[in-house]
């Protein structure tokens, strides 16, 4: 095997582009018009637009989770987060005379905000002042916060009839959906911000070695609140899609389990659970995969009794063929080569997604 | 210095927790109205009943109904919300049982695990009525009867509707189903009375057939995938109204009518899918009924003056057509 071609192979975004150019590639021979696009009313129409726009809401999640993640922490509350926040939006707009108001739909979104921003500071003052385990600190957000969304909507679904919010959703710029390029927009904002300035390497830091970090002059505990803010105004955001994709803010459904699709995409997506590296990018593709996973089942009709393990069985797949400890041991077995060099415990921290 | 850090933590994170958990509790206090002392010694009927929680509109209705209709008939009511926990419905079923009350109905929130409490209410002669949703218990003695919807009924005139609709169609009539979550008692019924009603008729063909989870958002995510794979879909038959809804936006999108591109049987007649159908976007909605109230009521004064009643009651439904809703949609309460 070529040098090149051995890189392209152990770079960590192959295994994951490899199995969502699979899934396409399956569905495509399944039906093959699958990835055609056409253009309806003016706007692009068809299954991969579909994929994109739906994964929306889910890579935003997935982008604050991130961060959260490499930070060694996980947030468990933005699912209820989403509900929250879509649930205020929907019901000041519900309430108000004109519900097409620009400066309403504004008005509830800043006020949907700033209440999911206040429940990010919750969890970062739990975890980062009190010192509670992130795990137990954002599980009573996600067991209270469900029950937050519901007495805000009065356990009813609240739907509503308003241009501006359902564009969030709904609506489209430069012929593709809005949805799209409001994650995009995110995901630039976050990379931008983590990339570009020592930002990420800090947060990094933060993630292997808190203490530390502290120690050489980062204000650890400053991070760490920070992250679960920017999580929760993710997941916020997220909140919004999903409630203007069906015009209804419905407390008990709204980003229903959205936590654990994101830790999902997060992992695919190479961080690991223990935190000290981040890859905003194969974030990205872990959401687009979970995403495509959910169509194709839709798309082949595959019946629902089976449709969880179909899932399972992929998403296994998918995090063994990502790990360097399973994919050496297969190669040695197939080809009888002498094993690599184990990898230092340090470089699994890093590496080992799962 | 860490290890001043590392003892302080954990008890300052259990006063956090305990915080949290107490104000956990008191609210919990709040939202059950369980009504102040035991007998008052008159002669109403008192009646304990444990809701399964306020989980949807569907289930708001149904607490409402029973209130009104325990005031109305001038019952006692002691109402407990479980909030979907089937620990707190035990809780509450033998709080009811030391109070002594003259009747127990509760909605359970799962099917099994009822027969000790079951049988402490038997063995302290309190008749038990369960509404809306069964039990699995093998020891039929141990409650009076059941009120609730029959699914498959449910299922059943919603495919009888279409059978009459298409009698005239040519060709086939291909369907798309969106069922409820999977494995839930009403999805698998619901699929089941619907199938054998449609069986009459060969032309009439469910070419998909997929779970829609009960949400507006699981409904138009799969009837998104429904309209790409399938170019010729006539009929869509969605397990509730929500479903339905969800899926109404995904058809539009396609550049299709629906109600007249698309046939919309659904299940439930709640607000929104009764303006949906008055506004002819569906076609055709079997009810299930959450106003089971008065009958209630009426079983409860049975069973307490010791008359026998059947062991299977069911709620007093009904279907709607567009005309038919346009008459009700005033007078719906939920």
């Amino acid at each position: 095997m070529s040098e090149r071609a051995k890189s392209m192979l152990n770079h960590r975004l192959f295994w994951p582009v490899a199995v969502l150019v699979v899934m396409l590639v399956a569905n495509t021979v399944y039906r093959p018009g699958f990835l055609s696009i056409e253009v309806n009313n003016g706007h692009l129409y068809g299954t991969p637009i579909d994929i994109l726009r739906l994964s929306a809401p889910l890579i935003l999640v997935a982008l604050g989770m991130t961060l959260v993640i490499s930070t060694g922490g996980i947030d468990l509350s933005v699912g209820s987060t989403c509900a929250i926040s879509g649930a205020i939006a929907c019901l000041y707009i519900s309430r108000a005379p004109d519900q097409n108001n620009l400066v309403t739909v504004f008005t509830a979104l800043a006020m949907a905000l700033g209440v999911a921003l206040a429940l990010g500071a919750w969890n970062g003052v739990l975890v980062s002042v009190i010192g509670i385990q992130p795990i137990i600190a954002t599980l009573i957000l996600m067991v209270a916060g469900r029950g937050l969304a519901q007495l805000v909507t009065e356990g009813q679904i609240i739907t509503i009839n308003s241009g501006p919010f359902r564009a969030i959703g709904l609506g489209h710029f430069l012929t593709l959906p809005l949805a799209i390029f409001i994650a995009l927009g995110a995901a630039l904002l976050i990379a931008g911000l983590t990339r570009r300035t020592a930002l990420g390497m800090i947060v990094e830091s933060v993630g292997g070695n808190r203490e530390a970090s502290r120690l050489a002059g980062i204000r650890s505990a400053r991070i760490v609140f920070l992250v679960y803010v920017v999580s929760a105004a993710c997941a916020a955001i997220a909140g919004f899609m999903m409630t203007a994709n069906v015009s209804s803010a419905d407390g008990n459904n709204t980003g229903l389990w959205v936590e654990l699709d994101a830790i999902l995409a997060v992992v695919i997506g190479g961080t690991s659970l223990a935190g000290g590296r981040f890859y905003l990018s194969g974030t990205i593709l872990g959401a687009l995969i979970i995403q495509t996973l959910t169509t194709t089942v839709y798309a082949m009709n595959i019946s629902p009794q089976t449709a969880l393990l179909f899932k399972a069985v992929v998403v296994i797949a998918v995090c063994l063929i990502q790990a360097p400890a399973f994919r050496a041991k297969f190669s040695r077995r197939g080809r009888g080569t002498p094993p690599p060099p184990t990898p230092s415990p340090q470089r699994q921290k890093e590496e080992v997604p799962a | 210095m860490r290890n001043m850090r590392m003892s302080l933590a954990p008890r300052r994170a259990v006063a956090a927790l305990a915080a949290v958990l107490l104000a956990g509790s008191v609210a919990a206090c709040g939202n059950s109205d369980t009504g102040g002392g035991g007998d008052s010694g008159n002669d109403k009927i008192v009646l304990g009943f444990s809701q399964v929680g306020a989980e949807s509109g569907w289930r708001t209705a149904n607490t409402n109904s029973i209130k009104e209709a325990a005031a109305e008939a001038g019952f006692e009511l002691k109402f407990d919300d479980a909030q979907q926990k089937q620990e707190n419905q035990i809780k509450a079923i033998r709080n009811y049982i030391q109070q002594k009350v003259d009747v127990i109905a509760f909605s359970p929130v799962v099917e099994s695990g009822w027969d000790t409490v079951l049988k402490e209410a038997k063995d302290a002669g309190i008749p038990v009525i369960l509404t809306d949703r069964a039990v699995d218990s093998a020891d039929k003695s141990l409650y009076k009867t059941f009120l609730g919807s029959d699914f498959v009924k449910e299922g059943r005139l919603s495919g009888e509707w279409l059978v009459e609709e298409k009698k005239a169609a040519t060709g086939d009539v291909n369907i798309v189903e969106l069922q409820g979550t999977t494995g839930s008692a009403p999805a698998n019924d619901r699929k089941q009375g619907f199938a054998e009603a449609i069986a009459a008729d060969p032309k009439l063909k469910v070419i998909a057939s997929q779970s829609g989870d009960f949400t507006r958002a699981g409904g138009k995510q799969v009837m998104e995938q429904f309209l790409k794979a399938h170019p010729k879909i006539d009929v869509l038959f969605a397990h509730n109204d929500d479903m339905g809804l969800g899926a109404l936006e995904a058809i539009t999108a396609a550049g299709k009518v629906p109600g007249k591109d698309i046939t919309i049987i659904t299940i439930d007649a709640v607000k929104d899918g009764m303006q949906a159908l008055a506004d002819g976007k569906f076609n055709f909605i079997a009810e299930c009924s959450p106003l089971l109230g008065p009958q209630l009521m009426e079983l409860a004064k049975k069973v307490h003056a010791g008359e026998e009643v059947a062991p299977r009651i069911e709620t007093e439904e009904t279907t709607f057509t567009q005309e038919q809703a346009k008459e009700a949609l005033p007078n719906r309460k939920y």
